[in-house]
């Protein structure tokens, strides 16, 4: 096989590595984007806590005993509660203010996580051990990542695992409910506010196992580390169609392999201005995304 | 109209006050370097702020690329006075003054024909989607001056010519909110409040959105630029780093805290928000790393108890305050600015 050939495999497999990581962020503001219709601005910072969360756990874990990877269920624990609380506290009480209100308070949710984690646990990166230990896996000449095949194969495990989550069961149903009409959701005796709840505390969920896998990519973490990673999955929900499921999860594997590509291609240092333009060029042509549909606005 | 002009002539008075008192506070060395920096940082920030007001406030809509046309103005008026910098080094301080204006102007020039350019695909959208695609473009506005090789790249660009004197910036403040005051006075100001009301009703009263909504962004554009402009010429070098997304919320901090629709507010908002860090580093000592924190607190406070921001819609009106003083005023019968700032 050609040189060129297995190299450019070798990037395909790293873009949907990344891929399905910003798939599973994107799932998160997807979840809540269609149940509140809120871009929640603070959920790439939940992915910086849940990776604090996971860092600081596994010393706690290795000394009883439990393998490092465990981190993952602390990481998960951790977000969704403060996926729960965030909502909780801060955006609950303007569901019903102006949507400029319940914006510019999800951004100072994530000023102040950011800065909160900068000020306790100073801005200088951190290294991410190495928890998972998989073999690299051998297809003839081409050498594949055991990491990067957990993180595709879990990704898309949790993302059917979502998607049957959604359409089968009766919770799935009510959030589905509440998206579509939350008032005649809670006449046909749904509470919304729990269906909020948990629909925060699996998006967050989703997030902290996204940390984990990024921090097996990228073994560095910082308070600022969730920012640009958190555009980027927004950009991923926004092309697939905000607030449909399985558009996040393309949106997420097309930004992953454009932001390969372009790494290896063109300029390392044009990738996020592609990906920014990418989100442009679709909010110009298609502002529903590839799976929206367009509904006109009412009067 | 008599009370127009009275009313003009107590603010024009007000502001002759204002400038002698710094004249004087600089001449007679009672106001150092450090501080003449915090009052420049001041005058700055006013103008990103009330020109941002025209967006955010009167328009609704949060824009997250305000640092994106800045840099553009800064870039441009330094790049332009370097080209000149020869004819600077021979000038006297009237043609140096005369071609830092020219600087400015090009500068915002440039920064809104940017804004005009980005204002017509920006602008057909709304909300949480205006917010990201602003974003997205003062992103990619940074990443390009990264890469390009005549604006310095990742270094940056050096030696630019400190033209920027304090009484030439505060003038330029003062001009700067008396247009945007009388812009939002003015019939395309109502306009483009009532687009922010309801845009649809606003259309059907016969207001071309497009063009105000554009008109607003391309004119914040302007004024960041000139704002960029006395920034570079400020500070003496520039990196496109400082212009980033921080930055954007920065200023869009002070306009929600100021309360988005007043100009007062976002004056006072700017003036405090840059002199409160320095006062508090004066007494708690380094206080840069908490600054951000406390911002984001003090943010998340004033959504959830009072959304409109601490002015609200109100306007300060030195006018209003010496009747009162003076017991000439009567209240009623002007109806003001509803509470609610901005409508979905």
């Amino acid at each position: 096989m050609p040189q060129e050939l297995i190299v450019f495999i070798k990037h395909l497999i790293n873009g949907v590595q990344v891929g399905s990581i910003y798939a599973l962020v994107a799932l998160g503001y997807t979840m809540v984007y269609g149940i509140v219709k809120l871009i929640n601005f603070a959920h790439g910072d939940f992915i910086m806590v849940g990776a604090y969360a996971a860092l600081f756990s596994i010393p706690v874990l290795t000394g009883i005993g439990l393998p490092a990877w465990f981190c993952v269920f602390v990481a998960v624990a951790a977000c969704a509660l403060l996926g729960v609380v965030t909502e909780k506290v801060a955006y609950k009480p303007l569901r019903n203010s102006p949507r400029i209100s319940a914006l510019i308070t999800a951004i100072a949710v994530s000023l102040l996580l950011q800065n909160l984690f900068m000020v306790c646990f100073t801005s200088s990166p951190r290294p991410f051990p190495e928890i998972f230990h998989v073999p690299d896996l051998r297809l003839g000449s081409i050498q594949i990542n055991g990491v990067a095949v957990l993180t595709i194969v879990l990704s898309a495990v949790l993302m059917i695992a979502l998607q049957l989550f959604v359409q089968k069961t009766k919770l799935g149903r009510a959030m589905r409910a509440v998206s579509e009409d939350s008032e005649a959701a809670s006449l046909m005796g749904i509470s919304v506010n729990r269906t909020i709840s948990m629909t925060f505390a699996i998006g967050s969920g989703l997030a902290a196992v996204a940390s984990v896998m990024y921090g097996s990519v990228y073994p560095l973490i910082d308070p600022y580390m969730g920012s640009m990673l958190g555009l980027k999955a927004f950009i991923a929900a926004v092309l697939g169609g905000i607030g449909i499921i399985p558009g996040a999860m393309l949106g997420g594997l097309v930004i992953g392999l454009v932001e390969s590509l372009t790494k290896a291609y063109i300029n390392t240092q044009l990738a996020d201005a592609v990906v920014f333009g990418i989100l442009i060029l679709v909010l110009i042509i298609k502002p529903e995304g590839i799976f929206g549909k367009n509904i006109g606005e009412k009067v | 109209m008599k009370k127009n002009l009275r009313s003009y002539g107590i603010n024009m008075l007000g502001t002759l006050l204002l400038y002698a008192a710094m004249l004087l506070l600089m001449s007679s060395g009672m106001m150092d370097r450090y501080y003449q920096g915090i009052l420049m940082s001041v005058f700055i920030n006013v103008i990103l702020a009330v020109s941002l007001n025209l967006t955010t406030g009167l328009l609704g809509q949060i824009a997250l690329g305000h640092a994106g046309f800045m840099s553009i103005g800064a870039y441009t008026a330094a790049l332009f006075t370097k080209a000149l910098s020869s004819t600077l080094e021979s000038a006297s301080p009237l043609t140096s003054g005369a071609i830092f204006l020219v600087a400015l102007l090009l500068g915002g020039l440039v920064a809104a024909f940017f804004g005009l350019l980005i204002g017509g695909p920006v602008l057909r959208l709304k909300g949480d989607y205006l917010a990201i695609i602003t974003l997205g473009f003062g992103e990619i506005i940074r990443v390009i001056i990264e890469n390009l090789s005549f604006t310095g790249g990742a270094q940056g660009l050096r030696g630019i010519k400190r033209l920027a004197t304090l009484p030439m910036t505060f003038w330029i403040m003062v001009i700067v909110v008396i247009l945007l005051f009388t812009l939002g006075r003015s019939r395309q100001g109502r306009a483009i409040i009532a687009i922010s009301q309801d845009d649809i009703a606003s259309e059907a009263a016969g207001i071309s959105n497009t063009y105000y909504k554009i008109m607003a962004f391309t004119i914040a554009a302007f004024f960041a630029g000139i704002a960029g402009g006395i920034y570079a010429h400020y500070i003496g070098s520039l990196t496109a780093k400082t212009f980033g997304y921080a930055k954007s919320i920065d200023i869009l901090v002070i306009v929600v805290l100021g309360g988005m629709g007043s100009l007062t507010g976002s004056i006072a908002a700017a003036v405090g928000l840059t002199i409160l860090p320095e006062l508090l580093r004066e007494l708690l000592g380094d206080f840069t790393e908490y600054r951000m924190l406390v911002y984001a607190i003090a943010l998340v406070l004033v959504m959830l108890f009072k959304p409109s921001g601490l002015f609200g819609r109100y306007e300060f009106s030195l006018t209003r305050l010496i009747d009162r003083l003076t017991g000439k005023y009567k209240p009623g019968k002007k109806i003001t600015g509803k509470e609610t700032a901005v409508h979905d």
